[in-house]
C-alpha cells in the first residue's frame, strides 16, 4: 500500500519518470531463491545494461520485467500501473535463440503486426520499411527457419522493432553470432536508441555495454550488487562481485548459492 | 488470408459431400430387412431389378441374421421383413410390429461335412440320428450361434435329437456367432460339420473338399415368410410401396422369378405362396 | 488355397476392367471416409489445439478421455449411432439410417478422438517452443490457437492421415449404420466382409489390395508434401 503511494509520487514528481519500476521482486524455482528482492527503475529513453556471471539471474530478471513469468513476491509497474497484456504490447523482447515461426521472413513480420490489429496498407508499408531497415529484402519470401543464425537474429530484431515498442528487452542478442552479424544487430539497437526507444540489454560483452549502454545493473546471485552509470561501474567497480567478475575471477563469498543456481526457466 | 478461406472451403465441401448422394437424390425406395442366406445366394440381385423395372421402386436390402433383422424391423428401421423363422415371425406380427405374414418360398437345410466323415453320417437322411451320431463321436460341429433363422432351426433339430449342445459348447460344439458364410469359412477350416441352407451352400465359393453329408429329411424344411412392418406403429414405414413389393413377390410373376433362379442348373428356392 | 500371385492377377484385372460397380464402391468409400476425416478435423483440430495450448482445471482428465476414446471399438460406435438414428431412436425422424450420411456420422465419431488426441500432442510440443515468444508479442488466445494450428500444418497432415487410415479400414461401424446396401451404402470394407462371407476369398483379397493401394497413394502424396515442407524447415 505504502509502496504504491511512493511509486506514484515518484512517477508524478520526477521529471525523468521511470517507464518501468520493479519493487521487491523475488522468484523461486526448485526450492532455490533465484531472484532476491530486486528493486529496479528503467528510465525512459535510456539503455540499461544488465551484467553478471552465468547463473546470476540476468535472463530470469528480464523475463520477470517483461511479465513472461510471475514473481513470487514484488510488483512490476508500467507507467505507474500494474503490468498487463496491454502494457506488454508496448514492449518487445529478443531472445538469445530466436524463435522463428514456420513461415516466410515477411510472414514472421506480418504476424507481429496482425497480433496488434495492424492490417492492410499500413501493414504493407511497415513490413517493407522494416525489411529494408534490417536488410532482409532479398530474403523476404524465404522460409525463416532456413536462414543463418545471424539472419535469424536480424529477423528477430526486425520483428521486435516493427511494432515500434517503447521498451525493448534484449537477452544476449549477439551471444552466438560472428562479429559481422553482431555489428548488424548493434546497428539496429543503436538506431532504435536514436529513435527514443528505451532498452534493457543483457550482455556479457563489456565493449558492447560501453558502446550501447547508459546505466549498468550488476547482478550477483539473484541480487543487485551494484548500479550506476556504465563507464563508472566498468572503470571503477565498487562492489566485490563486480570487481571480481571484471577482473576475470570467480567471486564466491561465504554462504552463497552461486554453484547451485542455474540459469532459470 | 488463406487460413480463413480454407475453413470456409472445408465447411462448404463437407456440406456438399455429406448431403448429396443417392439418399437425397430420390425418395422412391423401400428398405427390406432380410437375411444373409437370401442375399449371399444372389437371389435378390436376380429378382430385384425386375421389380424395379416394373414399378420404379428401388429395394434396398439390409442383410443380417434373422434375429437382428426382426429387431431392426421392430425398431421401425425397415418397411418389409423377409426372413425364415416362422415362430419368431408370427410373434413379430402378434406383437403388432408387423401387419400380416405370408409364405413366400422354401428351400431346405443340409449338413455339410469333410470327406473324412468322422461321425459316419454321410448319406444319411435322418437328421435326428445323424446329429446324435455327431454328438456321440464328439465330432466338431460349427454352429451359427447368432440367433438367426438357421441357428434357431438348428437348435430345434438338436433338441429333437435329444442332444444338449449347451453342455458341449466350447468343446466339439462351436458357436461362431457369425453369419452363414463366415461360419462356413470357419467350420471348413476346422473340419467341422456345419448346417447350412442349401441356397447358400450351392452359391458358396470356398467349399474346399466339403460335401453334403445329410439331406432330405422333412424336418429340414426351411420356410421363408414376408411381412409388412406395421405403419400404424411406425409412421415412417412406406406402406404403399412395401405392400407393392410384397404383392409382387407373391404374384405369379414374382413366384416364377424365384423358381427361375438357378446356379449351375440347380434351383435354389421353391416358391410356395398360397 | 489359391496362390497369392493368382490373387494379385485378379486384383489387377479388377482394377483394369474398370468395373463400374467396383468404381462406385471405391468412390463411395472415399467420399464417406474423406468427409468423415474432414469433419473430424473441423472438430478435432481446434479441440486438440485448445487442450494442447492452454492449462485449465481437469485438463489431465480431458487428455485421458481423448486418449481413451482413440481406442473406441468401431462396432460400439456403430451401435451407438444406430440407436440414435433408428426410427425409434431420438434422431429417427431425420431418416438418416442406412444412408452414407449415417456412415459419415459414425466414422466422424470414430476419428475425432484420434485427431484431437494427436493434435493435442503436436500442438503441445510446438507451444512449448513458441510460448515465450507469443507471450512477448501479446498474442491473444484465439490468434494463438490459429497460429499454432497453422505452423503445425504439416505435422497435422500426418494426424489427418492417421484418422484416414482408421476410417478407411474400418468395417464394424459402417456395416451397422449403413446396412451394406448394394449401390447405396456398400463400401470397400463391407464388400470385403460380404465377399468373404460368400466364400469369394480371391475377390475379397483383391478388393483388399485395392484398399491398400489407395492407402499407399494417399500416404505417398502426403509424404511428398511433407518432404517439401521439411526442406523449408516447416516441420
Amino acid at each position: 500500500m505504502s509502496d504504491k503511494l511512493i511509486d506514484i509520487r515518484n512517477y508524478t514528481s520526477s521529471p525523468s519518470a521511470p517507464l518501468l519500476t520493479a519493487r521487491g521482486l523475488c522468484f523461486d524455482a526448485g526450492g532455490q531463491r533465484l531472484i532476491n528482492k530486486v528493486d529496479l527503475n528503467v528510465a525512459a529513453g535510456r539503455c540499461t545494461v544488465i551484467m553478471g556471471a552465468n547463473g546470476s539471474g540476468k535472463s530470469l530478471l528480464l523475463r520477470l520485467l517483461h511479465g513472461l513469468i510471475r514473481p513470487e513476491e514484488g510488483t512490476i509497474n508500467w507507467e505507474g500501473q500494474p503490468l498487463d497484456r496491454a502494457g506488454r504490447q508496448q514492449q518487445a523482447m529478443v531472445f538469445q535463440r530466436p524463435v522463428m515461426l514456420r513461415r516466410s521472413v515477411a510472414a514472421n513480420l506480418r504476424f507481429a503486426l496482425s497480433v496488434r490489429g495492424v492490417r492492410g496498407e499500413e501493414r504493407r508499408a511497415r513490413e517493407a520499411e522494416t525489411l529494408a531497415l534490417a536488410r532482409l529484402e532479398t530474403l523476404r519470401d524465404k522460409p525463416a527457419r532456413v536462414l543463418s543464425g545471424g539472419e535469424q537474429q536480424r529477423l528477430a530484431m526486425a520483428r521486435a522493432l516493427i511494432c515500434a515498442p517503447r521498451l525493448l528487452f534484449l537477452d544476449e542478442p549477439t551471444a552466438s553470432l560472428d562479429p559481422a552479424s553482431s555489428l548488424a544487430i548493434e546497428n539496429l539497437i543503436q538506431g532504435a536508441r536514436e529513435n527514443g526507444t528505451t532498452i534493457v540489454l543483457v550482455t556479457h560483452d563489456a565493449g558492447q555495454a560501453r558502446r550501447l549502454g547508459d546505466d549498468l545493473v550488476f547482478l550477483h546471485a539473484g541480487r543487485i550488487a551494484e548500479t550506476g552509470p556504465i563507464k563508472r561501474v566498468l572503470d571503477a567497480p565498487r562492489s566485490e562481485a563486480a570487481q571480481a567478475w571484471l577482473g576475470g575471477r570467480l567471486f564466491v563469498p561465504e554462504k552463497t548459492e552461486t554453484d547451485s543456481i542455474k540459469n532459470g526457466v | 488470408m488463406f487460413r480463413r478461406n480454407f475453413f470456409g472451403f472445408a465447411a462448404t465441401g463437407l456440406l456438399a459431400l455429406g448431403l448429396s448422394g443417392p439418399a437425397a437424390a430420390q425418395d422412391d425406395f423401400i428398405i427390406v430387412q432380410s437375411t444373409t442366406s437370401t442375399q449371399n445366394s444372389g437371389l435378390f440381385d436376380y429378382m430385384l431389378p425386375k421389380f424395379q423395372d416394373e414399378t420404379g421402386i428401388e429395394v434396398r436390402v439390409v442383410a443380417v441374421g434373422t434375429g437382428q433383422a426382426i429387431k431392426n424391423a421392430a425398431n421401425g428401421d425397415g418397411d418389409v421383413l423377409f426372413v425364415h423363422a416362422k415362430a419368431s415371425e408370427e410373434a413379430f406380427v402378434a406383437d403388432g410390429d408387423g401387419v400380416s405374414r405370408s409364405d413366400v418360398m422354401y428351400n431346405d437345410f443340409v449338413i455339410v461335412g469333410p470327406p473324412s466323415d468322422p461321425a459316419g453320417v454321410a448319406g444319411s437322411s435322418d437328421i435326428a440320428v445323424a446329429l446324435a451320431q455327431i454328438a456321440e463321436a464328439e465330432a466338431p460341429f460349427a454352429s451359427r450361434g447368432d440367433d438367426s433363422g438357421t441357428h434357431k432351426a438348428e437348435l430345434n433339430l438338436w433338441a429333437d435329437a435329444g442332444v444338449d449342445v449347451d453342455a458341449a459348447s466350447g468343446g466339439w460344439y462351436r458357436e461362431t456367432g457369425s453369419g452363414m458364410g463366415a461360419t462356413l469359412n470357419t467350420g471348413t477350416g476346422m473340419n467341422a460339420y456345419i448346417m447350412t441352407d442349401r441356397a447358400t451352400w450351392i452359391s458358396f465359393g470356398n467349399k474346399g473338399d466339403y460335401e453334403i453329408a445329410v439331406e432330405g429329411d422333412a424336418k429340414m424344411f426351411n420356410q421363408y415368410g414376408i411381412i409388412l412392418v406395421n405403419p400404424e406403429k411406425h409412421s415412417n414405414v412406406k406402406a404403399e410401396q412395401g405392400q407393392a413389393f410384397i404383392d409382387w413377390v407373391l404374384s405369379e410373376e414374382g413366384q416364377a422369378t424365384i423358381a427361375d433362379y438357378k446356379i449351375d442348373g440347380q434351383q435354389l428356392f421353391f416358391p410356395n405362396a398360397n | 488355397m489359391d496362390s497369392f500371385s493368382g490373387i494379385l492377377v485378379e486384383a489387377i484385372g479388377l482394377i483394369l476392367s474398370w468395373d463400374p460397380d467396383v468404381i462406385e464402391i471405391i468412390m463411395l468409400s472415399l467420399r464417406v471416409t474423406l468427409t468423415a476425416v474432414a469433419a473430424a478435423c473441423l472438430i478435432g483440430l481446434p479441440l486438440g489445439a485448445i487442450v494442447g495450448a492452454f492449462r485449465f482445471p481437469m485438463r489431465t482428465g480431458v487428455i485421458i478421455a481423448m486418449n481413451t476414446l482413440m481406442g473406441l471399438p468401431p462396432v460400439v460406435v456403430g451401435l451407438l449411432v444406430y440407436l440414435m438414428l433408428s426410427a425409434s431412436g431420438p434422431m429417427g425422424v431425420l431418416g438418416l439410417l442406412y444412408t452414407p450420411t449415417a456412415m459419415i456420422v459414425a466414422q466422424t465419431i470414430l476419428v475425432t478422438p484420434i485427431v484431437a488426441a494427436l493434435t493435442r500432442q503436436v500442438i503441445e510440443d510446438l507451444n512449448s517452443e513458441y510460448a515465450e515468444q507469443f507471450a512477448s508479442l501479446g498474442v491473444g488466445p484465439f490468434d494463438r490457437v490459429l497460429a499454432l494450428l497453422w505452423d503445425a500444418r504439416y505435422s497435422l497432415l500426418t494426424v489427418a492421415l492417421a484418422g484416414f487410415g482408421r476410417a478407411v479400414a474400418e468395417v464394424g461401424a459402417v456395416i451397422i449404420v449403413g446396412g451394406n446396401i448394394n449401390h447405396v451404402t456398400r463400401v470397400m470394407t463391407t464388400t470385403i466382409a460380404l465377399e468373404t462371407s460368400k466364400g469369394n476369398l480371391q475377390l475379397a483379397l483383391a478388393l483388399g489390395l485395392i484398399l491398400l493401394t489407395i492407402a499407399v497413394i494417399v500416404n505417398g502424396l502426403l509424404m511428398a508434401i511433407r518432404g517439401t515442407a521439411t526442406r523449408a524447415a516447416y516441420v
